[in-house]
């Protein structure tokens, strides 16, 4: 326990003992509603929209976004609020409006199963398998940094810390299913915000509110040759990409990061689509992303403002505040080297809790999303179809659905210590999924729209798209790269000034490709499906949803416009 | 199916109570609170849970009616 670095005293044990008592007893409660396949793997379609609501942004609210959004905040300042505003809210309103209706109304488990029912079975083993494999593995990478987290800061034993998180993940969401695991990010949802709080009026304190932090940073901002402030600003300096910090014009945030991006992630990747199609009704469905999307706009004030107060604390003169590892600035101890700032025993045990919880609640989440796409996109179409006698098939796929649990959990532990070997694998993660992402988004986006799209486009589409991907980053690096997980092992034929800049570009070249493939093999393939089997899961082909009978201010159109508002007054007010 | 305001309820109360009988405990002690520029967080951040635990607890118990 000698070089921990915090000291935690009882009080700050029983409060992360008490949360965990209530993370295990709220799946021991659920443990009996769980009678059939459809509870376990589909929460049984039955939360209402706030708690899906919430559970939607907090999957996307696992502790390495926190942590590396902060350590953004301190890199990149309030330009790091794109992620949060025009990299998200858009998605989560088309999402809502265009593309719950078909997700939800097409009565599909999973995304793979909406890609095997608009276009063929191909198209769903193919997204099914890339999907089950990736979220395995990011649910081990975070199961391998929260143990090495608590190894560095608890002084906690690395084996035992990732076996117990582990167990702790596995016995709740064996018991309860998708539903503990969306009960679970609700509550880390609360605890997150309540446990960062005090963090935020401190440091607002410390530094004398926001004007007195604009004051500050000025002469820390032009040492590193920007405009004074261009930290506290998000559109102003984004006319050229040399004069941000963040080192992408306009544009590139706009269309990459707003669109191609920010659509294949909250559009079409299952972790987070599961969250809204377990609502009750398809109301509640549409509302899911529109009702996480408002707590989703401040929590920029909750992660990334702490992150910029954090870049004034270390270059304050006589300050003892550093975030410095072996002498070099690692950004992903902002959040964790504030916690040791400012938080006294006590409120200190409050905040770790946070953070544990979200961790767990990230695993969780990846780990029922696995079971859904294990037992119904490979296991009933590959390996054991259903038998006709209904009861006895939902038992059956009940068993899977919980055997799946524990064997998504243990190939999880394996892939935590495989992370450990290879140091970049959550980079190489990182840009897999990238790939991965935005054929997909293009893919289902043509499938939904458009008619005349069909299985085989589809799948060379999405194919196609990827070596796209594949063949852009290979030829291409950032700047300052040094292995070839960042790029450029076919050759150099570009040089991107960051990191993010060759991202953003990988993605629109991959979407794009994929939708010109997609089309064009479309148009040279028959389809296959007629009118009446693609009702429901193509907007030409499916009636106008009425929502008269509900409440006006419930309406998704109604929220959808407040949302839109609300983000871009925002925007206007940190331009 | 499990009321999820119920277990939110009652963890925050139980926190809450926890937090700020502690900061209440530790009042006195400004060494403890020289992190926080002597502002008592864990009585603050308890009362805080506390209030949001009970709000949480009456919504069920309205809904019940």
């Amino acid at each position: 326990m000698g070089n921990a670095l915090f000291h935690l005293e009882w009080i700050d044990y029983a409060i992360m003992i008490i949360y965990f008592m209530f993370v295990l007893g709220i799946g021991w409660v659920l443990k009996r509603y769980m009678k059939d396949a459809n509870a376990f793997l589909e929460a049984g379609r039955s939360m209402p929209a706030w708690v899906a609501g919430l559970a939607f942004i907090s999957t996307n609210l696992g502790a390495l976004e926190v942590m590396g959004m902060a350590g953004s905040g301190a890199k990149y300042g309030m330009l790091t609020t794109h992620f949060y505003w025009v990299g998200a809210i858009p998605a989560m309103v088309f999402l809502a409006i265009f593309m719950m209706p078909f997700y939800y109304g097409s009565k599909a488990r999973s995304v793979p199963e909406y890609l095997k029912l608009r276009f063929d079975e191909k198209t769903r083993g193919l997204n099914a398998i890339l999907f089950a494999v990736m979220t395995i593995l990011a649910s081990g990478i975070s199961m391998y940094a929260l143990a090495l987290l608590m190894e560095k800061v608890l002084g906690w034993d690395f084996n035992l810390s990732l076996l117990l998180s582990a167990a702790i993940v596995l016995v709740y969401t064996y018991l309860g299913g998708l539903s503990s695991a969306i009960y679970n990010e609700v509550l880390q949802f609360f605890i997150i915000v309540i446990g960062l709080l005090p963090i935020v009026f401190l440091g607002l304190h410390e530094v004398g509110g926001w004007s007195g932090l604009k004051e500050a940073l000025v002469p820390i901002v032009s040492g590193k040759g920007f405009e004074g402030d261009s930290f506290t600003t998000t559109w102003k300096y984004t006319g050229q990409a040399t004069s941000n910090p963040l080192g992408v014009e306009w544009y590139g945030i706009l269309f990459g990061l707003g669109f191609v991006l920010s659509f294949g992630y909250w559009c079409t990747n299952f972790l987070i689509v599961q969250r809204a199609m377990a609502a009750k009704s398809t109301t509640a469905a549409r509302n899911t992303p529109l009702i996480g999307a408002i707590p989703k706009m401040l929590i920029p004030f909750l992660i990334i403002l702490p992150g910029i107060i954090a870049l004034v604390l270390m270059n304050k003169t006589g300050s003892d505040f550093s975030i410095n590892e072996n002498g070099k600035p690692n950004y992903d101890l902002t959040i964790i080297m504030l916690l040791k700032h400012y938080l006294p025993t006590g409120v200190l045990g409050l905040g770790i809790t946070a953070l544990l919880a979200s961790f767990m609640s990230g695993m969780a989440g990846n780990v029922s999303a696995f079971n859904t796409v294990w037992t119904y996109d490979i296991y009933q179409s590959y390996i054991r179809p259903a038998t006709g006698d209904k009861e006895a098939d939902s038992k059956h796929y009940l068993k899977v659905g919980r055997m799946a649990t524990v064997f998504g959990v243990l190939v999880s532990i394996a892939a935590a210590y495989l992370a450990g070997l290879f140091g970049n694998i959550m980079d190489f993660l990182q840009t897999i999924f990238s790939m991965i992402n935005a054929p997909l988004f293009a893919v289902i986006f043509l499938g939904m729209f458009w008619k005349r799209a069909t299985g085989h486009g589809a799948f060379i589409g999405l194919l196609g798209g990827f070596l796209v991907a594949l063949l852009h980053h290979g030829l291409t690096v950032p700047a300052g790269a040094t292995t070839l997980v960042k790029g450029g092992w076919l050759g150099v034929m570009h040089t991107y000034p960051v990191e993010m800049a060759q991202n953003f570009w990988t993605a629109i070249y991959a979407c794009a490709a994929s939708a010109i493939i997609a089309v064009v093999v479309s148009l040279s393939t028959t389809q296959k499906k007629t009118d009446d089997e693609l009702r429901g899961l193509v907007y030409s082909l499916t009636p106008k949803i009425k929502e008269d009978h509900v409440v006006w201010y419930m309406r998704t159109n109604t929220l959808a416009i407040f949302v839109l508002t609300m983000m871009v007054v925002l925007s206007v007010l940190f331009w | 199916m499990l009321d999820i305001r119920i277990p939110i309820g009652l963890l925050f109360t139980v926190l809450g109570i926890l937090l700020s009988a502690y900061g209440i405990y530790t009042n006195a002690n400004t060494e403890l609170y020289s992190k926080s520029f002597q502002f008592n967080v864990n009585l603050w951040s308890g009362l805080g849970m506390l209030v949001f635990g009970v709000f949480m607890l009456l919504l069920v118990k309205k809904k019940k009616k």
